[in-house]
């Protein structure tokens, strides 16, 4: 494949609109030991839009959810090829640091992993680390915001004290949301937020996702056609490995261009 | 939402490409750096104390395996040594080997007056007659000749020689008189002295004499000890596992076994010690220092290990296994019998080579039951009075005599010896046998 | 008739057993091999267990009470006068006059030191080791020591006699027995599985014996010195009594100095291990790249199995000469066997455990803690320091607890690198002595009889065992609960 530069978009609809681009992707390749497992993804992510990644198990959404933060270093046979940017920086520049890249770049995991600390030490984990603030009326402040903005304050104002791990799994979510919202990153990342989640609690977080957009970018992994459909701006398809069509939530749910999307959007397969 | 509590969080929305964020970042990569180091000095400071000790033990240790000699011409009068007369060795006077040493030794320096002979015998072994004796014994027909044997030099020559005590030291604080040294000098430039191979480490038993004392009376009595301990422990172990593996009920009392072992494999093996004297000695009247007994009460101590591996073993053997053999119309017992076992036996024997290496090295109860009587020839039996490597060990290392500092690190690297032999023999059979179902 | 030949004979016995009752079932079976409910060799081995087994119980049963049970017999059996003859000569002055003034039935008159003393001598008399008897009393002796060897005797060839009969008794029975129809297979698969639950059970009959052994002379103990004096008492020096008359007032028996000294030295060593043993975990399983990792663990699992004499000997050998030198250097005393020497020796001991013990915690706790931290962009020492090790906390006090258990348990490196002095000091440069130090020392070398001395080793061993069980059972549960709690 030519060389791309990051002015050009493999979007050109979405460049016209005016869309600021936050984080793209060139020709992304993904290998766990020999096998590989994104075989080059080209995709643009824009500013205060929340784009989903769609496809069967396996495809690779996880897989490329985590390069964006580099969440795959952890693995230590995983290896990366390609250009991902963030803003004008390479994430994958050797210079960069990893540890800033996901302050920028915070994740939110399919299952709730709250700390086994206090929702109030959960909360300022982050804060503290990255010297957000220092004194406690700054960490009240950081605490109750981030809270309001998950939606969960008014559930656990009075116990900010007790153990993370005490809530319910919906109530757990939500308080790794807050816990990524309290760091102020720029772009999150979830992969299948909802899908240790009853209804009630799924509807609790789509509408959380959609105030989210206002300041922050979304790219949200999902198998609920439903959820892709009714908290993103964009639609991703990924097949085998591959990125098989991006765009508008709206065109790929009612006018796929490519029959595997079409196939797996009306449940024949996947 | 509301603007204010939307605050905080909009408000820090860019900080971290700021400065001061830079600023606090390479701080903690610091912080970050300091703790690996702490880790790495960690290990290394483990590794360099197992890295000194080997080192200690070898430096210690190799001298062992020489033993400075002395050549002399002893002439080995048949009316002394054989005063009855009678030509039956266990008529000789054995004590009387030890004088015609120390003639042949006056011979060797003629000039030195009568005064100075105590000096001079200082420099052979006290116990050279029983070298002397045991040569003759094995070739009587050296009697009444003048033979030129080598003997052992006592053991402050034999440190000297070897470098181990400093012969630049101050007289007075160094074993050996100047004049000693200046007769060592002497013999040894007419080669008539030099460092020979310490057979007797690997053929005597203990002595009080450096010289004298060897390791096969213990390696005899660590081999009956371990016997009686594979003996007992490998099958009730065994079998103690696969009834709780395979048979037992859920129920409080294989609940209570189950406890009861683990809570076993951590008390502290001097109490099975107290056990071993208060039971098989006192109550049952069991001799002591017997290996019978010493053996008994590492199975006893073992048991837990081997029945926690086999255990591991059993359960690692997969279902289907049993449900074909039980679907065949096997009995239970023949399913365990015939199919179970076989296929866990690696893992057990692994287990067992290593509680039997464990056991090797266990001393503190063996001390309780009298293994540490001095013993000066191997175990006949499995009731006869001995002693064990480890104990031999301790005993030697609590001896005054320079020389057994080195004995007992060479004992040491032999019972080290054997315990990487059988842990490797351990991890070989776990590697060959390794089986992914 | 020697025992070895009972048991030789019943073998054989069983043996040919097993040989009739696999002929006497092909014999039933008229060929038909496929008409038998089990296969020959179950007959085999049917008649061959019942034909063996029941003897060989009753042998061992014998072997474990013919010797107290002989005692009894021949001490009963002993006249007043051998007695007394016996103890003009053996004991002291004093004691023989109350003994003979009192007018004696018998040997039951005798002290239960002096009874154990005269039936030493007895049995030397009896297997012929006369050269260690006091010529004094061999001919008052001489009687009982004949009624023992005919005891003796006796005992064996009935012993014979009756497995004999045993076993020929099972081997006509069982061989009637066999039917087609007999299910000999469940017969003999009962019988196992029996042997498999004894087999189990050895464990419980163990830590059994060791509490009531250490119950039992700890009792005895406790009759001569007082519990309160033991537990509270600030004097050890349980050397004073020679003779067997001082007894009751001999030594000092307060164990204060001795669980201090046991409790500095363990905190020494796990002042040393727990840093290092964790501090080498945590690299091992964050830090250290695959292949340091499997190399360095087996190293630090040599160190586990290297035998603690060993330890001791470098302690002694290495370790405290360079503690007592670097003193010198800074101008402190420290004693030629600090505790600090044998704390420092026995916490490179336990490293390895503290270190793989910690290694299983640390892995457990779930991958998706490590990601959740490190995807809020922190460090891995600060993953590692706010939310592995809170997260593993009581896993590591776990075993944190089974290390000290150790520590106090462990022999070899406090017999040979720490004193024998029970200085009551938290001074680590002193020299201190620990309970195992004084079980080991009291229990080696020459003992006396039924001392005060000798039976305070019991109580100490109580001691040590039901601090390091209560040790282990909290610690125990502590980790499992942990483990629970990540599963
Ligand atoms: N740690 C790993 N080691 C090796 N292979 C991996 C690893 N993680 C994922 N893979 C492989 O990479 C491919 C993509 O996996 P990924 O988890 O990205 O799929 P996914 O689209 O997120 O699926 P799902 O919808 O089930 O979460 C799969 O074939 C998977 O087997
Ligand atoms: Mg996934």
């Amino acid at each position: 494949m030519e060389a791309m530069t990051m002015s050009q978009t493999v979007d050109p609809g979405a460049a016209a609109a005016g869309k600021i681009v936050k984080m793209s992707s060139r020709g992304t390749k993904v290998f766990y030991g020999e096998k590989r497992a994104l075989h080059g993804i080209d995709v643009d992510i824009y500013r205060n839009e929340v784009l989903a990644l769609i496809g069967p198990s396996g495809c690779g959404k996880s897989t490329f959810l985590r390069t964006l933060n580099r969440m795959n270093d952890t693995i230590d046979i995983c290896r990366v090829e390609g250009k991902l940017m963030l803003d004008d920086q390479d994430i994958y520049d050797p210079k960069l640091d990893v540890v800033q890249l996901r302050a920028r770049v915070g994740m939110v995991f399919q299952k709730p992993n709250p700390f086994p600390k206090s929702i109030y030490e959960n909360i300022i984990y982050g804060p503290k680390l990255h010297g957000l603030a220092t004194r406690k009326d700054e960490f009240d402040a950081i605490v109750e915001a981030s809270l309001q903005r998950a939606g969960l304050w008014n559930e656990v104002k009075d116990r900010l004290l007790e153990p993370g791990t005490g809530l319910s799994g919906g109530q757990q979510q939500r308080l790794c949301i807050a816990r990524a919202i309290a760091v102020s990153p720029e772009v999150i990342l979830m992969d299948e937020p909802c899908s240790a989640l009853d209804p009630i609690a799924t509807a609790h977080i789509e509408e959380l996702i959609d105030e989210l957009r206002e300041n922050f970018t979304i790219v949200i992994v999902t198998h609920n056609m439903q959820q892709a459909a009714r908290v993103s701006q964009r639609t991703a398809f990924f097949h085998l490995g591959d990125l098989v069509e991006v765009g508008e939530t709206e065109d790929i749910f009612t006018n796929p261009r490519d029959e595997r999307t079409q196939g797996y959007i009306t449940g024949r397969y996947g | 939402m509301t603007d204010i509590v939307a605050n905080p969080i909009a408000a820090n929305t860019g900080f971290h490409r700021t400065e001061a964020a830079e600023k606090r970042l390479r701080r903690r990569y610091a912080a970050e750096q300091r703790f690996k180091i702490y880790g790495i000095i960690a290990i290394t400071l483990a590794i360099g104390m197992l890295v000194l000790l080997l080192f200690t033990i070898l430096r210690n240790g190799v001298t062992a395996f020489q033993q400075t000699a002395i050549q002399l011409e002893v002439t080995l009068d048949p009316a002394v040594i054989d005063p009855k007369g009678t030509g039956n060795p266990a008529d000789w006077d054995r004590a009387a080997f030890q004088d015609l040493v120390h003639d042949a030794l006056y011979k060797e320096f003629p000039d030195v007056s009568r005064g100075d002979r105590r000096e001079l015998r200082r420099m052979i072994s006290p116990v050279a007659g029983v070298f002397l004796g045991n040569q003759v014994l094995k070739d009587p027909s050296m009697l009444g000749q003048t033979v030129s044997v080598w003997l052992p030099a006592s053991d402050p020559i034999n440190q000297i020689v070897k470098g181990r005590i400093d012969r630049e030291l101050p007289e007075a604080n160094r074993p050996v008189s100047d004049q000693q040294l200046a007769w060592l000098d002497q013999l040894r430039e007419r080669g008539d002295s030099k460092t020979i191979f310490n057979s007797t480490f690997f053929t005597a038993s203990d002595s009080n004499y450096p010289e004298l004392a060897g390791l096969w009376g213990s390696v005899v009595g660590s081999i009956f000890t371990l016997a009686v301990t594979l003996v007992l422990a490998l099958p009730i172990g065994v079998a103690a596992a696969v009834y709780l593996e395979e048979f037992a009920p859920k129920n409080k009392f294989t609940d209570l076994i189950e406890v009861n072992i683990n809570n076993l494999a951590a008390v502290p093996s001097i109490v099975f010690g107290l056990l071993g004297l208060a039971v098989f000695l006192n109550f049952f009247g069991m001799p002591r220092s017997a290996p019978l007994v010493g053996g008994m009460v590492i199975a006893l101590m073992s048991l837990p290990t081997i029945i926690i591996a086999s255990r591991a073993a059993l359960k690692a053997v997969p279902p289907s296994i049993r449900e074909a053999a039980l679907g065949m119309g096997a009995s239970k017992l023949q399913t365990v019998w015939h199919h179970v076992l076989p296929l866990a036996m690696p893992g057990i024997l692994t287990g067992t080579i290593i509680a039997m290496a464990q056991a090797l090295g266990e001393t503190a109860p063996l001390l309780m039951i009298g293994m540490n009587a001095f013993v000066t020839a191997p175990p006949t039996g499995l009731l006869s009075s001995s002693s064990v490597l480890p104990v031999q060990i301790y005993i030697w290392a609590d001896a005054p005599e320079r020389g057994f500092v080195e004995l007992t690190s060479a004992a040491i690297m032999i019972l080290l010896i054997f315990l990487i032999t059988m842990n490797g023999i351990a991890i070989y059979l776990r590697k060959k046998f390794e089986r992914r179902w | 008739m020697p025992i070895q030949l009972t048991v030789a004979v019943l073998l054989i016995l069983s043996a040919i057993g097993y040989w009739i009752g696999r002929q006497r079932a092909m014999s039933v079976s008229g060929g038909r091999v496929a008409s038998l409910h089990s296969v020959p060799n179950y007959y085999g081995s049917f008649v061959a267990v019942w034909a063996g087994i029941p003897a060989l119980l009753l042998v061992l049963f014998f072997l474990m009470l013919k010797g107290p049970v002989i005692e009894m017999l021949v001490l009963g059996a002993m006249s007043p006068d051998a007695v007394l003859s016996w103890a003009k000569a053996s004991i002291s002055p004093n004691d023989f006059q109350a003994l003979s003034t009192a007018g004696i039935a018998g040997a039951d008159a005798l002290a239960e030191t002096q009874r154990n003393l005269m039936m030493i001598n007895i049995r030397n008399l009896a297997t012929g080791q006369e050269r260690f008897v006091n010529p004094a009393v061999v001919d008052a002796l001489l009687p009982a020591a004949q009624h023992m060897q005919h005891l003796e005797a006796t005992s064996r060839w009935s012993l014979f006699a009756i497995c004999m009969a045993i076993a020929a008794g099972a081997l006509f029975i069982t061989h009637r027995k066999i039917t087609p129809q007999f299910r000999a297979r469940n017969n003999v698969e009962r019988v196992v599985t029996w042997g498999l639950i004894v087999c189990s059970v050895i464990a419980i009959l163990t830590t059994v014996g060791i509490v009531l052994s250490l119950l039992f002379e700890s009792m005895r103990f406790f009759a001569r010195v007082s519990p309160v004096e033991f537990l509270f008492g600030l004097q050890w020096s349980p050397q004073t009594a020679i003779r067997a008359d001082q007894v009751g007032a001999s030594g000092a028996f307060g164990a204060i100095p001795l669980f201090t000294g046991t409790l500095l030295i363990a905190t020494v060593a796990m002042a040393v291990a727990l840093p290092l043993g964790l501090l080498s975990a945590i690299y091992l399983s964050e830090y250290a790249p695959r292949r340091v990792r499997d190399t360095v663990k087996p190293v630090l699992e040599i160190l586990a199995g290297i035998p603690t004499v060993v330890y001791g000997f470098f302690a002694i050998l290495t370790v405290a000469p360079f503690v007592r030198d670097m003193g010198v250097a800074l101008g402190l005393p420290v004693s030629s066997n600090s505790a600090l020497a044998a704390g420092i020796v026995m916490g490179i001991m336990i490293v390895p455990f503290v270190s793989s013990l910690s290694d299983d915690v640390i892995n457990a706790v779930p991958q998706s803690l490590r990601d959740g931290s490190y995807g809020l962009g922190a460090t891995r020492s600060e993953t590692i320091r706010q939310v592995i090790l809170p997260a593993a906390l009581p896993g590591i006090v776990g075993a944190f607890l089974l290390a000290v258990s150790r520590a106090i348990g462990e022999t070899m490196i406090v017999v040979m690198a720490a004193g024998m002095a029970a200085n009551l000091t938290f001074n680590p440069l002193d020299a201190v002595t620990t309970v195992t130090v004084q079980i080991a020392a009291l229990l080696t070398g020459d003992q006396e009889f039924e001392s005060a001395k000798t039976l305070s080793a019991f109580a100490l061993g109580f001691v040590l065992f039901f601090a390091t069980l209560a040790l282990n059972v909290v610690a125990l549960r502590v980790v499992q609960k942990y483990r629970e709690k990540y599963d």
